[in-house]
């Protein structure tokens, strides 16, 4: 029994192939984009990891610098001397060949464990490492790094990205250094030692899990990444819960001659669902596969906008890891769960002799009712979510309700819609066509879903990325004022430079900063000389008196301006004090926009910075001249400046722009992949459709529509439904934007974008979700004014 | 006598390539000085380090009393490790120095250890006046004869004052003390006569006690034969006066090669040779996972010692980058006493 009950199964799908392709596309679809996008982020938190756990920098309390970016090698020694068990690191930029490399020096005597490659490594044993000088380099600059040093150089995969490791002893030599940059603070502390500020007073501690800055700026990407990857699962998910509903309901007929033979439904049950996870892995693995595909394709523009954005490393070769593999397969099986479980039940209260009616598609008023009852409940807590909610969880669940409810409320709309519709028409045809592509509606429904959510997304997030892109031309035209920039190889070059220009009458504007902490926020400090170019430029989102008066208060050391990320993070605004540092506070007079980095940022006074940070010195230079070339040849002619220390304001601002344009095309690239399936969702369901539609059309055929004007209508169904849910997708793709610029962006990013809109690019995505609609539409249309009259006619006989 | 070296070696080389287990003492000693035959040692001054030998060891032991009679051990262990002969300046000094402390008392055992590149000043010893570092813990005096002696750990800590009440002795011959049949060897001597008092301060809280100690001064270049997989290690002080020092060898052909010295209370020493003393297991006792001899029957015919020399507390693992046994023994029998046993290489 159990063998012809199988065979009894498979049949089923030997005969509709068709249906078993849509089953297992958009389960391996859903899959595919799903586990591609988590193995993007796996990549990139793996780097990141490696980065914090060969540093220590996850696990453990550091001590850091007060001010400054240097710790004395003697408060490392008299805080060991007074107990306290700390180890030292240095890091520091070192240039091999083009590489340029962050070597960082430890300790591996005193390092907690874990710490440093060699816990792990046999390529240098710990008296090797501290003896002979070996450097454990990630692989993309081992072979640089191996043709400029003496010493031994490790290729070693568990390393971040451009960076290498050695001994303290070796990284203080390469680096020309005697200091350190910062201490790794054991977990286990003896008892009875002196407080911290007594043995070092510069030093502070900064808490394990706030010490990966990174970690904490690129969560809110990897969300926005996994919240994609969510949206091309809940697309495909709408692909499988039609086909297994589709496929369960034709099978009634089989399910009841099956039981009636005597298969119990219990083993009935137990046969369909290894059918369902059968089908669900061989999906699983191919979507694995694609995901790979997928993820291969992406990472090096993850990558790009990582580094871009946010300045952290990501390894650019894929690794696969078995959990992903399995993770991947785990998906596509709760998917088919998730799709399949409706079925199941249905069949399971079934009574065992019931009749074959396709009781599915025809949506009750009952049904209804609760549908539109969730779609309401759902956009009702969206609006709540966004009026109350905070951080970014909170805003994501605001979006994901909106665009379920928005999903939900779909086909009631397009009922309503169409209903208003036969109102006015005129016409049998009209009349026909209307009613018909109303009965149609339950059927397409979970397409035209997919097609919505993925026309909202598109809107939404062109809105976003355009808008941004207006703000971020005006913000860098505001900041690049300068002609020239100059970076000086160091403070030496730098004075030089700075005599040189201003014997040519240009005006130089030193870039000084210092990376700090200010409010619990990474930070960093700018020490600016004021100049009337920055008066001109620099526009305030908020201020404290007129734009000169808050630039000669900056001039005089008496307040500060920071960035509308600190503002908003920290909750400081104009007359706010600002804690500068231990012994420093600052009223702030003003708070810029700033749409170039995701940390908070503080311009004061070029003096109060040289007493504050006496340590730091100017290598970077902007140049206001009236004749850049002339002064730009001069400075390589005369000082001997390399061509690559000195940029042009309209390269800076090409660079910049890159960087933007990079970030945005991952988004993109997933913006037209849910397109895409949405497109597949349509084009199977009115595939699946096709065939059952034949009783409905025999009668307008035996009235007299040929069967070419009939799939003309098909197509022009196809078209309608895509333009009234292009109608519904447009006001939601506005709240999506809105969404996403006012709330997403403030939360993951600390800025708030005005927002633009954008009536030629809706209009053109229009135009590819009906084309997408027309592409779906042809096949099953040509099919249909293909079929031969025969079939046609067989819908009559049955009748009789 | 060997004892630590083999753990100092041990703990630098505990990386998954090198971990040999205590054949990494017995590798070549390419460039280091060796022992010779007929030492004359130079004190203050041998006090101090000896960089061209590859290990060295400051090795304080103390049997105490506290309050109501109720015992506890102390180990304070500093150990000299060099990659290369010879001491240089800065991180690139080819000397490595780690360190042990512990505290035992009947039902618990404390320890910690500590770890520093030579160098840089964050540890170091000086002969003259006396002093071993490394971090905040110390052991210094105006000389060897009157120290004050520190340690911390997270639970633990001790501060001592060690007066010396008898003269150094010197174990093997006149301070050459051979280790293998096949020649390996050290500079070895000890100072068994301290009085110790001081303060521990433990979770309950403080506690006063007064006792003995027992330094062992050793170095060496290549201490152990290959073929030398542990080491049992006793120090005895009798009621009598009379002191022991004996270890056995354990080779990985199942034989031992032991030795000793008879320290009677003046000072006076009688070295003794491989096969004087024997060692046997009487009891075990599972510990971190190694089943480890906790009490021993310990035989010197030629001096009519037949006695048991049983752990204080079982369960005194030094659980350390290189782990081993380590804690205060009472002895009873043909003598009674106290003293401290050292086990390494149990599996």
């Amino acid at each position: 029994m159990t063998r012809a009950g199988l065979s009894a199964l498979w049949s089923f799908w030997r005969r509709n192939p068709l249906q078993l392709f849509t089953l297992v596309a958009g389960l391996a679809l859903a899959t595919a984009l799903w586990s591609g996008v988590q193995a993007l982020n796996a990549q990139a938190r793996a780097s990141y990891d490696a980065a914090a756990a060969v540093l220590g920098e996850g696990r453990y309390d550091q001590l850091i610098p007060a001010a400054g970016e240097t710790v004395a090698q003697d408060s490392y020694l008299a805080l060991r001397r007074a107990g306290w068990q700390v180890s030292p690191v240095l890091e520091g930029p070192l240039q091999a060949r083009q590489a340029r490399v962050r070597l960082v020096g430890i300790d591996p005597l005193t390092a907690p464990g874990g710490v440093g490659p060699m816990t792990r490594s046999e390529a240098a044993t710990l008296p090797a490492f501290l003896s002979e000088g070996v450097v454990f380099a990630h692989p993309g600059i081992a072979e640089a790094l191996a043709g400029t040093l003496s010493q031994r150089v490790v290729a070693d995969p568990g390393l971040a990205p451009d960076t290498a490791i050695t001994d303290i002893g070796v990284a203080q030599r390469l680096l020309g250094r005697d200091d350190l940059s910062r201490l790794i603070l054991a977990e286990d502390q003896p008892i009875g030692r002196p407080d911290l500020s007594d043995v070092a007073p510069g030093l502070i501690r900064r808490a394990s899990q706030q010490a990966s800055d990174i970690g904490q700026l690129t969560d809110s990407f990897h969300l926005n990444l996994t919240a994609f990857g969510l949206l091309s699962f809940a697309v495909g998910i709408f692909i499988v819960h039609g086909a297994i509903g589709l496929a369960f309901e034709q099978r009634r007929a089989m399910i009841r001659t099956l039981r009636t033979l005597g298969l119990s439904l219990r083993r009935l049950m137990v046969l369909m669902g290894l059918e369902l996870a059968l089908i669900a892995l061989v999906a699983g693995g191919i979507g694995v596969a694609l995901g790979y595909v997928l993820a291969a394709g992406l990472l090096p523009d993850v990558a790009a906008t990582l580094e871009g954005l946010y300045g952290a490393q990501v390894a650019g070769g894929l690794q696969l890891d078995p959990v992903w593999w399995l993770s991947g397969l785990g998906i596509a099986l709760l998917g088919a769960v998730l799709a399949g479980a409706g079925a199941f039940w249905k069949i399971i209260r079934m009574p065992v002799l019931a009749t074959g009616a396709r009781a599915w598609a025809v949506a009750t008023g009952r049904g209804r009712g609760c549908q539109g009852a969730a779609a309401l409940a759902l956009l009702g807590l969206a609006g709540l979510g966004t009026l109350l909610g905070g951080g970014l969880i909170a805003g994501f669940a605001s979006l994901a309700c909106l665009l379920l409810g928005a999903a939900l409320a779909l086909p009631l709309v397009l009922d309503r819609l169409l209903a208003l519709g036969e109102a006015f028409a005129r016409g049998v045809r009209t009349e026909w066509f209307l009613a018909d592509t109303r009965q149609q509606l339950p059927g397409l429904s979970l397409a035209l879903m997919a097609l919505l959510l993925a026309m909202a997304a598109n809107i939404g997030v062109s809105t976003m990325v355009s808008s941004f892109r207006m703000t971020f031309t005006g913000f860098l035209d505001q900041r690049l004022f300068a002609e020239l920039y100059v970076e000086a190889e160091d403070t030496t070059q730098g004075a030089a430079v700075a005599d040189f220009v201003q014997d040519r009458g240009a005006t130089v504007l030193p870039i000084q900063w210092v990376d700090t902490h200010i409010a619990g926020q990474a930070a960093e400090v700018y020490g600016t000389r004021v100049a009337p170019a920055y008066v001109e430029n620099w526009r305030f989102i908020a201020q404290d008196g007129t734009d000169s008066a808050v630039w000669d208060r900056v001039a005089d050391g008496a307040a500060a301006i920071i960035n509308e990320q600190l503002a908003r993070r920290a909750d400081l605004w104009p007359g706010d004090p600002l804690p500068l540092a231990a012994d420093r506070t600052l009223p702030i007079a003003g708070v810029v926009g700033d749409y170039g980095n995701p940390i908070g940022q503080v311009v004061i006074g070029e003096g109060l910075f040289e007493r504050l940070f006496p340590a730091a010195a100017p290598e970077r230079f902007g140049l206001v001249t009236d004749t850049p070339a002339a002064l730009r040849a001069a400075l390589q002619d005369d000082l001997g400046l390399a061509a690559g220390q000195i940029t042009d304001q309209a390269a800076l601002k090409q660079f910049s722009l890159g960087v933007f344009e990079r970030t945005f095309t991952v988004t993109a690239a997933l913006n037209v992949l849910t397109l895409a399936v949405a497109g597949f969702a349509i084009l199977m369901s009115l595939l699946t459709l096709a065939a059952m539609r034949v009783p409905q059309l025999a009668p307008a055929w035996a009235l007299g529509l040929t069967r070419a004007s009939l799939g003309r209508l098909e197509v022009l169904r196809a078209l309608v439904l895509a333009a009234l849910t292009g109608l519904v997708a447009l006001p939601l793709g506005l709240a999506l934007a809105w969404l996403l610029l006012a709330v997403i962006n403030v939360e993951a990013f600390g800025w708030r974008l005005p927002m633009f809109l954008f009536p030629g690019d809706y209009a053109v995505l229009g135009g590819f979700a009906l084309l997408a609609a027309l592409l779906a539409a042809l096949w099953p249309a040509w099919r249909l004014a293909r079929t031969p009259p025969s079939e046609l006619l067989k819908v009559f006989a049955n009748d009789a | 006598m060997t004892r630590k070296v083999i753990l100092f070696c041990l703990a630098l080389l505990a990386t998954p390539a090198l971990a040999q287990g205590f054949a990494g003492m017995g590798t070549e000693a390419e460039g280091f000085a060796a022992p010779a035959p007929d030492p004359a040692f130079d004190f203050p001054a041998d006090h101090g380090p000896h960089p061209d030998y590859r290990i060295e060891w400051w090795y304080l032991t103390a049997n105490l009393e506290g309050p109501e009679g109720r015992r506890y051990g102390l180990q304070w262990t500093l150990f000299r490790s060099a990659l290369a002969p010879g001491a240089r300046e800065g991180w690139d000094s080819p000397q490595v120095w780690f360190a042990h402390a512990a505290v035992t008392t009947p039902e618990a055992h404390f320890f910690t250890e500590r770890f520093a590149r030579g160098g840089i000043g964050q540890a170091g010893v000086r002969a003259d006046p006396f002093e071993a570092r490394i971090d905040d813990w110390r052991m210094a005096g105006p000389s060897l004869d009157d120290m004050e002696l520190t340690a911390t750990g997270p639970d633990f800590a001790y501060d001592m004052n060690l007066q010396a009440e008898g003269p150094l002795v010197f174990h093997g011959d006149g301070g050459y003390s051979v280790k293998s049949d096949q020649g390996q060897a050290s500079y070895y001597y000890s100072q068994p006569f301290y009085r110790i008092a001081g303060t521990l301060t433990l979770p309950e809280g403080g506690v006063p006690v007064s006792g003995a100690a027992w330094l062992d001064r050793e170095w060496s270049s290549q201490p152990l034969a290959a073929d030398q997989d542990g080491w049992d290690w006793f120090s005895l002080s009798f009621e009598s006066g009379a002191k022991l020092m004996a270890f056995q060898l354990r080779q990985s052909d199942g034989s031992t090669y032991s030795s000793g010295t008879w320290i009677e209370p003046d000072g006076t020493t009688t070295a003794l040779p491989d096969g004087a003393i024997s060692a046997a297991p009487q009891a075990r006792t599972e510990v971190a996972g190694r089943t480890v001899p906790t009490r021993w029957r310990l035989d010197l015919p030629a001096r009519g010692v037949d006695v048991t020399v049983a752990a204080l507390n079982p369960r005194a693992w030094m659980g350390v980058s290189v782990p081993y046994w380590e804690g205060p023994v009472t002895v009873s029998g043909s003598h009674d006493g106290t003293g401290y046993l050292e086990m390494t290489g149990y599996e």
